[in-house]
């Protein structure tokens, strides 16, 4: 027996991880097939998805930093980092995948209440209720706190009437978080609430838009007339964007990190691209691929160390919008190399390289998501930088 | 487990070189040696030997102040800011990590005069125009029971004033490292005039005479010793390169704020905002790679060889684009040597070369990635 407390919890860990982790989910896939969202409707692509779900959700491992009492382990930073190794060791998938984990879940757990905390935050930890995220609108991309979507006080609720745009899944989601004006008088980004919407409410509709990659993981979505009771707001009427751009800081990491292949056990380029080329590998393609590798293992020491940071005490922040710049350009590049490593095998939809082509051209999003990389720029510029507006 | 963050000590490390370095080390301290022809600083390093610098990598035993390689990355860093020239990187990072993997009573008395500042080293192990060691050609013939040296080492930095070199050779079964004083005979130096105004030699060896006793390590097994001195090396200077990184966006960021043109600060064009931005984030990431590699040594030396080639290949790429944009950004003004810019590019291009340059180190990373 060790001494050592996190080396402890590693112990346990790992036994626990080989007596739980069905030897299917054992393959490391994050792909669109292989990702388990969870929700109401979600159907199970094998018996042993559900149960790695139900065995990992039972732990907190789902949301392993979250605090015990909403669902989670309550694990430490360096307990964290235990877990994401041993994981990474066994190959293991990520039991679960949702909005509510990466957007949602931090959000409330900064702004909500604790009855909101005990009321939402469980049911995304057991993989029970999907959430989608109802922010970019028609006329409100880049230009975000532009939102148009009206919120009219109606004494006990709200009668919402609008469009949202990119909603990624909603046409699968149980619940919407949305960025609605409450207040049309106010400068843009003071008349903003933050509310949580059912989608099965008698005036929500989606429609799915179909994409370059060839499937459809955005929609439309639009409200008429739709009643929210006042309890479903998250932080203060008309102090919306507060919360927004908290949870904005918390998607660009998501996406810097996922995007760029970072989160746990990414896979070296080099390996990958010698499985397609042999020793084929042409001199100025290898040239730029050991440019990606060595700015993959940088830019992934940086999302480390940004979460050390921050678990010191000094957060983010402003810098979340460097992360989410660096993260996704890189994925892009990334993609680029795969592509060329794959010749004209990869320009086949579901030929010998699998869905490659669609993988590098969902990658196009990554720098306009979530902010586009001109914003994240602009955000360094002023915010970190001090140069003038 | 090691954070990436800098420790509290740390912290207060480098807040102290700070301020030591402002008012002893500033760039105008450089152009001023450079223009009086020597930038040698003898007194400069005696005050940073007072405070634990010269010995930051020797044991406490030998007189060091022992504070491991990450704080040896710190304070480099900081004298990369203002280019403070001083014989830090040859004899306190490398030439003390090379005589602490032997530890014998010769080489503790090497160490604490590297400590106290009386001795300084300079690493003769370049032939050619790129960092190559193993291709290393200078030949250490057996010599009765010992060694003669021939051959010809050029960019031996700090080569022309140290009081020792280590010189890399070929015996009969490898490589041997030689710790000789530097006025031996048979030696003859002849010094570089280098765009970074700071000292280097080319030095031809003939017939140098070398005991057993100068042996650093085991005959025909230099790496053991070298390696490990290479990496302290490579990581402090990768440090040194982003602490300069630093220096030249500080100033370019100050300037975007000051200088005026169409009625306004040019910081408000977009255009250049954008490549500020990129600039910063660019430094950002190498900084946590230079953070890596002081913790990856501290915790494994033998284990810390792909995180110091990540540090130096991503310092030497941001460094270049620092330069190159802190010049661009300055406009005409940036050409000019009235600016200190120039003095930032030409160490970055020196930094560049020395001790392996971005493609040597890519080509580790890569083959410890499995291309």
């Amino acid at each position: 027996m060790t001494a050592n407390p996190t080396e402890a919890f590693r112990a346990e860990l790992r036994d626990w991880l080989e007596e739980n982790c069905p030897a299917e989910m054992r393959d490391g896939l994050v792909t669109e097939e292989s990702i388990c969202w969870g929700g109401k409707d979600w159907v199970f692509t094998s018996d042993a998805q559900r149960v790695w779900l139900e065995r990992c959700a039972a732990k907190g491992y789902t949301v392993p930093t979250w605090p015990v009492e909403y669902g989670g382990a309550g694990l430490s930073r360096d307990q964290e980092k235990v877990f994401h190794e041993e994981m990474a060791l066994i190959n293991a998938r990520v039991p679960l995948q949702s909005f509510g984990i990466w957007m949602l879940g931090p959000a409330l757990l900064h702004f909500g209440s604790h009855e909101q905390k005990l009321h939402y935050l469980p049911p995304v930890a057991r993989g029970d209720v999907r959430w989608c995220q109802g922010y970019s609108e028609p006329g409100a991309g880049s230009d975000l706190a532009n939102v148009q979507t009206h919120g009219a006080d109606e004494g006990d609720h709200w009668l919402v009437n609008g469009q949202k745009i990119w909603t990624s899944y909603a046409d699968k989601a149980d619940w919407i978080f949305a960025l609605v004006r409450t207040d049309r008088e106010a400068p843009k980004h003071k008349g903003i609430s933050f509310l949580l919407l059912s989608m099965e409410d008698t005036g929500v509709e989606t429609r799915p838009i179909k994409m370059i990659s060839g499937i459809s993981p955005f929609c439309e979505t639009f409200f008429t007339d739709v009643k929210v009771p006042k309890g479903q707001i998250v932080g203060e009427e008309n102090k919306g964007w507060d919360v927004a751009k908290y949870l904005l800081t918390h998607e660009r990491e998501m996406i810097s990190g996922g995007a760029g292949g970072l989160a746990g056990g990414g896979r070296a380029l080099g390996a990958v691209l010698s499985e397609t080329m042999g020793n084929l590998m042409d001199a100025t393609l290898r040239a730029d691929a050991m440019k990606c590798e060595i700015d993959t293992l940088a830019i992934g020491l940086t999302l480390e160390r940004y979460k050390d940071q921050s678990e010191a005490g000094q957060g983010a922040g402003d810098a979340s919008a460097m992360l989410k710049y660096v993260g996704t350009e890189l994925n892009k590049q990334r993609h680029e190399l795969m592509m060329a490593a794959g010749g004209s095998d990869a320009l086949e939809w579901d030929g010998p390289l699998g869905n490659r082509a669609g993988d590098w051209l969902r990658t196009k999003a990554n720098s306009i998501e979530g902010g586009t990389s001109e914003v994240m720029l602009s955000i360094v510029s002023r915010r970190v930088l001090g140069l003038p507006g | 487990m090691a954070k990436l963050v800098k420790t509290d000590e740390e912290t207060m490390l480098a807040d102290m070189a700070r301020g030591y370095l402002d008012n002893a080390s500033p760039v105008s301290k450089l152009r001023e040696m450079r223009d009086a022809g020597s930038t040698h600083d003898a007194a400069a390093w005696k005050e940073m030997a007072d405070m634990g610098w010269a010995g930051v990598l020797v044991p406490e035993s030998a007189g060091g102040s022992d504070m491991g390689f990450a704080a040896a990355n710190v304070i480099a860093e900081e004298m990369g800011k203002t280019l403070s020239v001083s014989p830090f990187l040859s004899s306190a990072v490398i030439a003390a990590t090379a005589l602490r993997q032997v530890s014998d009573t010769r080489a503790l008395g090497a160490l604490a005069k590297i400590a106290s500042g009386d001795a300084t080293y300079a690493l003769a192990v370049d032939e050619g125009i790129k960092f190559d060691p193993e291709a290393t050609q200078m030949d250490a013939r057996a010599d009765g029971n010992g060694f003669r040296l021939s051959g010809k080492k050029q960019f031996v930095v700090d080569g022309a004033l140290a009081d020792r070199l280590l010189v890399l050779a070929r015996t009969a079964n490898g490589l041997t490292l030689f710790d000789i004083p530097a006025d031996r005979a048979g030696i003859s130096l002849e010094k570089s005039n280098m765009i970074d105004a700071r000292d280097a030699a080319r030095i031809t060896f003939e017939d140098v005479e070398a005991t057993g006793e100068d042996v650093l390590g085991a005959v025909d097994n230099a790496m053991e010793v070298l390696k490990p001195a290479l990496q302290a090396g490579q990581a402090a200077l990768a440090a040194e390169m982003t602490g300069l990184s630093a220096g030249a966006f500080g100033m370019t960021i100050d300037y975007l704020k000051e200088r005026k043109q169409f009625g306004i600060e040019i910081g408000r064009f977009q255009a250049l905002q954008h490549r500020a931005a990129h600039l910063w984030c660019e430094i950002e990431v190498t900084s946590s790679a230079i953070l890596n590699a002081g913790r990856m040594m501290d915790e494994d030396l033998g284990n810390a060889a792909l995180a110091v080639s990540l540090a130096k290949a991503r310092a030497t790429k941001t460094a270049i684009l620092a330069v190159q944009e802190g010049v661009q950004m300055h406009g005409g003004v940036g050409m000019t040597d009235a600016f200190d810019m120039g003095f930032y590019m030409k160490r970055a291009r020196v930094g560049a070369e020395w001790l392996g340059d971005y493609s040597y180190h890519a080509e580790k990373v890569a083959a410890a990635r499995g291309f």
